[in-house]
């Protein structure tokens, strides 16, 4: 009986050390912030489990937190070929929103969008999510009445949506040039005030650390060199630290899809390509939102850290290299100028690419593939940051019940086949 | 930045450049046999190496004439421009050429899974 209360003590214990919180802060500050306990563990690699995710960026972790939360998964591996969360979830420009026009995609982003709203609570880790309002220009009158369209298919699927004018748009963003002389003059514009942004790395470090706490092992410099298949089914994967014995294999590797599918001898509809991105050195606050514009071909918002963020459109070609063209930042930094003159004199600090798969219909997959057991969950093209919880949440689910569930079905493989495409380069062709 | 030489124009930096993916697809028979699956692999399959890759690129802003290159997609390193009407004659190019998947097995299907309602 006293064993059986020093258990529950111990383990009642342990999580309180683990639970961040006002008090843990207090009690670590007195011993001046030495003593905080690791926010993952780094286990050995075992030779069995059931379930193992390859890729430990944000949906890959967020897939195992699900798997082990609300499918009881017990034991349950994520292996990364580097660091966790240093591919494309630590390369976005964290941009958050739901407004897509059709409903399959309006299915998917809402429901991940829902998560964002309540996501830092789930974890116990600060996500640093701001609902600072996500505004898209337009600068043709063409361009306008198409939006104003999209605005309403948007509302009807209930995600709030509202056009604006320019002189509402002034109000929100006073830096802004509306000068209606302008090569590309602003004519109007649509924003979700939900949308925001959120930090990158934190949803990374959340979910590990949540998954980490259910008894998830989160394996790290382990690459994948092929997989173990018989009769047609997975049965392991071989990786640089040996082989791993599993029943089920989820696949989330964004940027390198298509080099582990053709590990299982398959191949998919996705071209993998750079998208950079840049910061400017940190300034005071000046811009309270995120600005798109699809015509002039950029997006920025501020950090919190004072930087403004800067992204555009991929490069055209096919590249593993984690680098892109300069001439893609000479434009994207050109429509920035025009746009913001105010930010003519700034300089910028650093720039980047990541690699991005991207689909022929620029929305994902999230399917079974032609091994079975096999799942992949991928070609989130240039948007994949936003989905993260839901993208996990309902991979999850695919892989637990071996049947995508209403919102993950419409992503399978056989829309290629079958002809269900779901078109949204206009909504995604910039957007990330 | 990439720096591709136009067989008729010379060296140019990429931003001349239009990119037409891969090269030397053929396009299915229309035949009453051609089956979704094959034809969906003529429209959507990539070969998406990461490596050496057979391409097209246009020179848009220059000639606009159409050509072939053998680039490498890890390093970016251009190793072959040859016309779109031949194969390549290098020794790495027809190695590449040969090992695509397009000219070996069949496709594989993809799995049946719950039609959109």
């Amino acid at each position: 009986m006293i064993e059986k209360r020093e258990k529950a003590k111990s383990r009642t214990s342990t999580h309180k050390e683990n639970k961040y919180s006002l008090f843990s802060l207090a009690k670590n500050a007195v011993s001046k912030h030495k003593n905080w306990s690791q926010a993952w563990r780094s286990p050995e690699l075992k030779p069995e489990y059931d379930i193992v995710v390859i890729g430990a960026g944000g949906h890959g972790l967020a897939t195992a937190y699900y798997l082990a939360k609300e499918h009881g998964s017990k034991n349950i591996a994520v292996i990364d070929k580097g660091w966790l969360g240093g591919g494309n979830t630590g390369r976005n420009t964290t941009i958050i929103r739901s407004n897509y026009m059709w409903d399959e995609s309006a299915g998917i982003y809402e429901h991940s969008l829902k998560l964002w709203e309540t996501l830092s609570h789930e974890l116990n880790f600060n996500t640093m999510f701001s609902q600072r309002g996500v505004l898209t220009l337009a600068h043709t009158e063409h361009e306008l009445k198409e939006m104003t369209r999209r605005v309403e298919a948007i509302r009807l699927n209930g995600i709030d949506s509202e056009v604006l004018s320019p002189r509402a748009i002034k109000q929100i963003v006073p830096i802004i040039d509306i000068n209606p002389q302008l090569r590309y003059p602003v004519m109007g514009g649509f924003i979700q005030r939900r949308g925001g942004t959120a930090r990158h790395d934190a949803v990374a470090w959340g979910y590990a650390r949540a998954a980490d706490q259910l008894g998830v092992d989160i394996i790290q410099n382990c690459e994948v060199t092929g997989f173990n298949i018989k009769k047609g089914a997975i049965t392991g994967v071989k990786t640089v630290k040996g082989e791993i014995k599993a029943n089920k294999v989820g696949c989330v590797v964004a940027g390198h899809a298509g080099v582990v599918a053709e590990m299982a001898g398959f191949r998919l509809p996705i071209d993998s390509r750079p998208l950079q991105a840049l910061v400017s050195e940190p300034i005071k606050p000046i811009l309270d939102t995120v600005i798109m514009s699809n015509s002039v071909h950029m997006y920025v918002s501020q950090s919190d850290k004072g930087e403004l963020v800067l992204g555009a459109g991929a490069d055209s070609y096919n590249s593993y290299s984690q680098r892109g063209s300069l001439n893609i930042i000479e434009g994207m930094l050109a429509a920035a100028v025009e746009l913001f003159p105010v930010f003519s004199r700034l300089r910028m600090l650093r720039s980047w690419g990541g690699i991005v798969d991207t689909c022929p219909d620029a929305s994902p997959i999230i399917s079974k593939t032609p091994v079975k057991n096999l799942y992949f969950n991928c070609g989130w093209g240039t948007g994949g940051f936003k989905a993260t919880p839901g993208s996990g949440h309902v991979f999850a689910d695919l892989i637990a019940k071996d049947e995508p569930n209403s919102i993950a079905a419409p992503f399978s493989l056989d829309r290629f086949v079958g002809g269900y495409l779901i078109d949204e380069h206009g909504a995604a062709g910039v957007a990330h | 930045m990439l720096h591709i030489e136009c067989p008729w124009c010379g060296f140019r930096d990429d931003a001349e450049f239009h990119y037409g993916g891969e090269a030397h697809i053929t396009r299915p028979d229309p035949s009453t046999t051609l089956t979704d699956e094959k034809f969906s692999e003529y429209l959507f399959s990539k070969t998406n190496t990461k490596g050496l890759l057979l391409e097209r690129w246009c020179h848009r802003s220059g000639c606009r004439r159409w050509f072939n290159v053998l680039r490498n997609t890890i390093t970016n390193e251009i190793l072959e421009v040859y016309p779109v009407t031949e194969k390549p004659s290098s020794k790495q190019g027809k190695e590449t050429y040969e090992r695509n998947w397009r000219r070996k097995s069949p496709p594989k299907k993809t799995p049946k899974t719950d039609e959109v309602k």
